[in-house]
């Protein structure tokens, strides 16, 4: 199961009979697997990874911190399950340091974004402040370097 | 004006260069070319190693070190052997050597004298036979057979050995064709063995590179008579991928390293003092690094098996070393046309059996040491231009 997990994360492209092959089991195993784990809501989704400044796109990423304050029916979990409607909100994470909440906003506009923090942020009835930090450039997401240019350096070799 | 072709030396002018080097020409001009061509890991040579390599530099360690090697190098080689081949070799015993490669040199040169015979098991690896021949020797070549799983059998050996036989070579687990020799294989050797005064060069460099759950066998651990007529050749190039470090070493008899210290000494004066720092850490804190590779390659293996065979070409498993050697007999065309026309009309690049022994016609050599969505994208190419032709 974690094989088969590894892979997906790694390459999600791959047929179920390459990752038969790779985890040396029946394409039939591997596609039952593949239910079990969704189902169970431990595979979630399959998403691209996409150089936005390569495809032109002028779609601005931000990481906003959030501090909170918790209420008796409204804490940590129901603040993040609330913010995480917004479709503009990619990542939610509960912080240990500084603040309580970060949030990965991917927005428009700059404009969008402050729009973002000052209609439908900052009035929640739980948050105390927010920082809002632009992402100027992304060299690694996901796992994936962004413009890697390397080439296989290694020549033929007998 | 000087002469040069009087000057060249016939032995050095008659050899051949290797025949892959058109394909590797062709290959650096096209973009977007797969090259499964590489006989070197895919993988960065764990951090440990290059760390303790770095820590070296610092300290200023840039000095020759004594000829056989750093000690504190020689002994944990020893305690490596001992810990994941159960060989029992002395520190006294081994010379540290840039890359296998050289170990094999020095093991040709300090037995071969002029019409000696080598008999070498093929196809192999392609250094052999230029060494015999510089040093005056002659080839004799046992072609390994598929049916065999590409093993050199005891009668095979038997039929092949004459008064002038000197030396066996031993290139298993093989390169390019992925073979092993099993301890009862090699038992079947000994015994052709025991009683003559034939030496084995076994050349161990992708020892830690086997699959299916058995570990490799050296012959020098099957017997005392043949822990004493062997020459381990080993290095840390394909196992620790630490190829472009250049290390490698050789244990056996003392009678035939302390002749092979003397060429080394004399031709090398000593290995690179940083890649020797390295190499202890290897030795001494990467088995978890190697068997985490061997486990990636297993897996590339099964997939490289699975995708040739489903194309029509048929391909053993291979239990060592990371090369499929499928057969492409099937397509109608020679190892040299198949990797020719295959890089222009779909920019994958892959060895013809023949670069590794005229017996390796009808084959080709494609190697794994790649990531799998490459390899994945290597094998839908070849698919596609074996259905090109067939059509």
């Amino acid at each position: 199961m974690d094989k088969l997990l590894k892979l997906l994360k790694e390459n999600a492209r791959l047929s179920v009979e390459e990752m038969a092959v790779l985890c040396d089991r029946t394409p039939e195993k591997i596609a039952e697997q593949i239910d079990e784990l969704t189902a169970k809501k431990i595979l979630l989704g399959y998403r691209a990874v996409i150089d936005w400044e390569k495809a032109g796109s002028e779609k601005v990423t931000s990481i906003i911190e959030v501090k909170i304050s918790p209420k008796r029916d409204f804490g940590f979990d129901e603040f993040a399950a609330a913010v995480a409607r917004f479709p503009e909100v990619q990542r939610v994470y509960l912080m240990s340091g500084g603040y309580d909440i970060m949030l990965e906003i991917l927005a428009d506009s700059f404009r969008d974004v402050a729009m973002f923090v000052a209609k439908r942020l900052a009035p929640m009835d739980s948050v105390l402040s927010t920082a809002t930090h632009f992402v100027l450039r992304t060299y690694k997401d996901n796992g994936v370097i962004m413009g890697d240019e390397r080439t296989d350096e290694r020549g033929f070799s007998l | 004006m000087i002469d040069y072709s009087r000057v060249l030396n016939d032995t050095v002018v008659g050899i051949k260069p290797s025949g892959i080097r058109k394909f590797f020409d062709i290959a650096r001009t096209l973009d977007g070319c797969i090259s499964l061509g590489v006989g070197e890991p895919d993988f960065v040579t764990p951090w440990a190693i290059r760390e303790a390599g770095i820590v070296s530099l610092e300290r200023g360690r840039t000095w020759y070190t004594g000829n056989s090697g750093l000690e504190p190098l020689r002994k944990s080689v020893c305690g490596y052997l001992k810990r994941r081949f159960d060989m029992n070799y002395e520190p006294d015993s081994v010379v540290i050597t840039v890359g296998g490669s050289e170990a094999i040199d020095l093991c040709v040169r300090a037995v071969i004298n002029s019409g000696d015979e080598v008999i070498i098991p093929m196809p192999c690896y392609v250094a052999y036979d230029p060494i015999v021949r510089l040093c005056g020797g002659v080839t004799v070549p046992v072609v390994t057979k598929a049916e065999n799983g590409f093993r050199i059998t005891g009668d095979e050996l038997r039929a092949a050995i004459t008064d002038r036989t000197k030396l066996l070579v031993l290139p298993f687990p093989n390169n390019p064709t992925g073979a092993v020799m099993r301890r009862e294989h090699l038992e079947e050797l000994a015994e052709v063995l025991r009683d003559t005064n034939i030496l084995v060069l076994s050349d161990e460099i992708y020892a830690e590179l086997t699959y299916g759950g058995e570990r490799h066998v050296s012959p020098a651990s099957i017997s005392d008579d043949m822990y004493a007529r062997t020459v381990i050749v080993n290095g840390f190039s394909k196992a620790f991928a630490m190829t472009g470090w250049r290390l490698g070493y050789c244990c056996g008899p003392d009678e035939i390293v302390r002749q092979m210290l003397k060429i080394h000494q004399f031709a090398i004066m000593c290995a690179p003092t940083t890649s020797q720092y390295a190499a202890i850490a290897a030795m001494e804190s990467c088995d978890g690094e190697v068997e985490k590779m061997v486990e990636e390659y297993a897996m590339r293996r099964r997939l490289m098996v699975d995708g040739f065979n489903r194309m029509g070409l048929t391909c053993a498993d291979p239990n060592g070393a990371f090369y499929v050697f499928p057969s492409i007999e099937s397509t109608g065309l020679t190892a040299d046309e198949f990797c020719e026309k295959l890089l222009y009309a779909q920019r994958v690049a892959v060895v013809p059996g023949t670069a590794f022994g005229d017996c390796g016609e009808g084959h080709i050599r494609a190697s794994y040491a790649q990531s799998v969505g490459q390899l994945s994208e290597a094998l839908r190419r070849i698919e596609k231009f074996v259905k090109e032709l067939k059509s």
